[in-house]
């Protein structure tokens, strides 16, 4: 019955998408503001009705109701009810509804919000977003329904959720990088919508950067998150793997942060115009584009949970109509008057143009080495595969110049700035900097490099600090400085401790594959691991052969459990790595092989700084909120001023 | 000249739609499972009509075969079953594999609704399954007087599949 439910609702929300698509449109050919309002209830409805269908596949999963082809394939009566839950968007199917229904959150906050937007501006909007809802829910409806019934012959049980999905991480890793991916429709509806009304003033920019903002939240988190997971779950310890998935996650990450930046000049100088708008398509465009890799199989990688080339035909063509015809618009219609105001080479704008064009020279060398193989193969160079390599070899050094470019701008005035203003202010932080790194590297112990990554780190951390101290007010001190700034400041800082992280972890992890026995020690640097016993463990759906480690450090006394679980209803074996998580570092111990007399095989491993990387990106995200809203308080600020 | 700069973008996605194209008409991953083409997997069970006996890969060649995974669990196996009974009266050789079942049940279940099986290979713990990738049961494979799995079907064998799928490749 659920499933019936569902799959109405889906359909229903199909039509009510159909009627968000045409009814603002058809009001502001009309010029009728009721018709144009409606964009706001349809809107509305399309959310209520994905929600219900959302719901309805919740209760299939909860219900066991193994007749439904997708919950008897993702479930299994063993499984924990919140892994039922999670199954819904664990694979394919349920993950293209959860998306779709996500982008309807996106649409319910836009009827709710975003009030000081033109009625005609917000019916396009509208409608642009309802071209975008129809297209994928068009997809799930006629290629991957999760309500199909496998009847009559539902089986007893399900075949169990994909074990790497069961996990913390995956639970709310998936949903959070959907509300980013699709959060990049949003600022794209605002670009079309320009384009459509062939804007040549900055009104649209103002009202996208928040939009855009909380988008660029979504992936921080999102990706973020995901890394984290990869490295509590995949089992090796690694964190980052340039595999095409996360590349399609982190080319919409990167364009989105140039285009919050390209905004940012938009809005307060009025430069930039349509390269702001070829920012906001690309960004969806890319996000796009990710669905299609993992969707269709073109590109295999290990996230590619399920493919299916007859889907991927179908994004192929949604790919091609929205992208190409985006482009086409945006060649056809961009603002040709281009607004001419004079900068100079230590100005914020020229900054803020090398960091776009950084961003977007990374985002290209990252499309190509995920797009590479496939390139090679259609002209027959035969099959290839770019690795962790290339990018390490292309893309970081980019992302370095990027990197440097962040704790100067913030110095740096609009138009022009004074130089030696700019070094009495910069050489403060970049001076503590120095003394620091130099104190923690010789204390560390740690080569050239680690000095290197220590100076940049804290150089990029102390100056981006520096600005709300420089820029504090006399009478009210740092109550003075607006949410924008330490937005900025937060976002910019977090850089910098991903700079520190990311550094160290690469330089200095120590891995040690050893055979262990029980009770005896095994040292790596100051590190000594013992195993106290292993046993036997057994969880709701999984056996698991289970390690008590003990790991010693100085004074301190940290005891582990790492485990070796085999899910019953697949079969399949996954790696529970158990993880330390400090501040300083990380200690990870994983199972892996049982030795003939009752050793294992286990791989041990100290990372220092790991954790850096994720509360870097935790404050990115965290400093770009702070500046999404922000800029909504500042707004009310000024009003009731000016009242 | 601005006016031609502003076609890059749309240019560029042109090239990259092609490969796309490209790559999705050129699909590596598009066999429907990962054993067809090759040789039947390594394996040593029990028979399930006399459990002294040892089954392996090489008692299942020397003649086109179904390979059939059943299970007394499975619904949509007694929907199958007199299909199977047709096929083995015509002569087709079939092979099954009781897949993740008991050997009481089974021995019962052949007794009574009869054996379309020229052997039945007892596959308690799913390990035969899991190599050639079952997902559920029923399962039949075609194998090739050589041993090389040809084709692949999920679901209940019944005449329409038979002829429009099994027939043409026993042909060829």
């Amino acid at each position: 019955m659920a499933a019936e439910i569902g799959l109405l609702t889906l359909w229903l929300a199909f039509g009510a998408s159909i009627s968000l698509a045409l009814f603002p449109a058809l009001g502001v050919k009309l010029q009728n503001p009721s018709l144009m309002l409606l964009g706001n209830w349809f809107a509305a409805l399309v959310f209520a009705l994905l929600s219900l269908s959302v719901a309805a596949l919740g209760a299939a999963f909860l219900a066991d109701d193994f007749s439904v082809a997708y919950v008897a394939n993702h479930s299994n009566t063993l499984l924990p009810w919140y892994y039922k839950l999670t199954a819904v968007w664990g694979s394919h199917e349920g993950s293209i509804l959860f998306q779709v229904w996500i982008l309807s959150c996106w649409l319910l906050a836009l009827s709710l919000g975003g009030r000081s937007i033109e009625l005609a501006f917000k019916a396009k909007v509208f409608s642009v977003l309802g071209l975008v809802t129809l297209a994928l829910i068009a997809f799930i409806v006629f290629t991957s329904s999760p309500f199909e019934r496998l009847l009559p012959f539902a089986p007893n049980e399900g075949s169990d959720l994909n074990p790497l999905l069961q996990d913390f991480g995956m639970i709310i890793h998936p949903p959070l990088l959907y509300v980013g991916y699709v959060g990049t429709a949003v600022a794209f509806a605002f670009a079309m919508a320009s384009l459509i009304e062939r804007r040549d003033d900055d009104k649209w920019a103002q009202w996208a950067q928040p939009w855009a903002l909380v988008g660029m939240v979504f992936l921080s988190v999102g990706i973020t998150i995901g890394s984290w997971w990869a490295y509590a779950e995949l089992g090796w310890g690694g964190w980052w793997f340039w595999d095409p998935v996360e590349n399609a996650s982190l080319m919409p990450w990167l364009v989105s942060v140039a285009l919050v930046h390209s905004l940012s000049v938009n809005v307060q100088r009025g430069i930039f115009r349509s390269w702001t708008v070829l920012l906001a398509i690309s960004a969806f465009s890319l996000s796009l584009l990710g669905t299609f890799l993992v969707r269709s199989g073109v590109i295999t990688s290990v996230h590619a949970f399920a493919t299916d080339p007859e889907r991927g035909m179908f994004i192929l063509w949604i790919l091609l109509l929205v992208v190409g015809g985006s482009l086409f618009t945006f060649a056809l219609r961009a603002p040709t008057q281009a607004v001419q105001r004079k900068y100079g080479l230590l100005s914020r704008e020229f900054f803020l143009l090398l960091n776009n064009l950084f961003l977007v020279v990374i985002t290209f060398t990252v499309l190509i080495g995920t797009l590479w193989p496939l390139i090679a193969d259609a002209l027959n160079w035969g099959k290839i595969s770019v690795g962790a390599q290339y990018f390490n070899w292309v893309a970081l050094p980019i992302f370095a110049l990027t990197v440097l470019t962040a704790p100067m701008a913030p110095f740096l005035n609009w138009k022009k700035t004074q130089s030696n203003r700019l070094t009495s202010r910069i050489i403060v932080p970049l001076a503590l900097a120095l003394v620091l790194a130099l104190v923690i590297g010789f204390s560390g112990g740690y080569h050239w490099q680690g000095y290197l990554v220590w100076f940049s780190g804290l150089a990029i951390i102390l100056a981006s600090a520096s600005v709300p101290w420089y820029s504090r007010s006399k009478q009210r001190g740092f109550k003075s400085i607006r949410a924008t700034v330490w937005g900025m400041t937060f976002a910019h800082a977090g850089l910098g401790v991903c700079v520190v992280g990311v550094g160290m972890t690469s330089l200095e992890s120590v891995e040690r594959d050893v055979r262990m026995g029980a009770g005896e020690p095994v040292a790596i640097g100051d590190v000594s691991f013992t195993v106290e016993r292993f046993y036997r463990l057994d969880g709701p759906n999984y056996a698991a052969e289970a390690a008590d480690v003990i790991v010693n450090e100085g004074s301190s006394v940290t005891r582990l459990t790492a485990e070796k679980r085999r899910y019953l209803a697949s079969g399949q074996i996954m790696t529970e790595a158990a993880v330390d998580a400090g501040f300083t570092r990380d200690v990870y111990v994983a199972m892996g092989e049982q030795l003939d007399n009752g050793d294992w095989a286990m791989r041990l491993q100290v990372k220092p700084f790991m954790r850096w990387v994720w509360y870097g990106g935790g404050l990115v995200a965290f400093g770009a909120l702070l500046s999404a809203f922000g800029r909504r308080s500042r707004r009310r600020e000024t009003m009731e001023v000016g009242e | 000249m601005t006016r031609l700069v502003r076609f890059i973008p749309v240019a560029i996605f042109a090239c990259i739609a092609g490969f796309l194209v490209f790559g999705l008409s050129n699909d590596p991953t598009h066999l429907p499972s990962a054993v067809v083409g090759k040789p039947l997997p390594e394996f040593q069970l029990i028979d399930v009509e006399d459990e002294s006996l040892l089954i392996s890969q090489d008692d299942l060649v020397g003649s086109y075969s179904l390979i059939n995974f059943w299970g007394t669990w499975c619904q949509a196996c007694h929907v199958e079953h007199p299909f199977l009974l047709e096929l083995a009266a015509q002569g087709v050789v079939i092979y099954g594999v009781d897949y993740k079942d008991q050997l009481a049940p089974a021995k019962r279940w052949l007794n009574e609704l009869g054996n379309p099986y020229q052997r039945v290979i007892f596959d308690a713990r799913g390990s035969l399954g899991f190599d050639m990738g079952v997902t559920g049961a029923p399962e039949t494979f075609l194998v090739d007087p050589n041993g090389v799995v040809l084709h692949r079907y999920q679901g209940v064998l019944d005449r329409a599949v038979w002829e429009a799928q099994f027939l043409p490749l026993i042909n060829q």
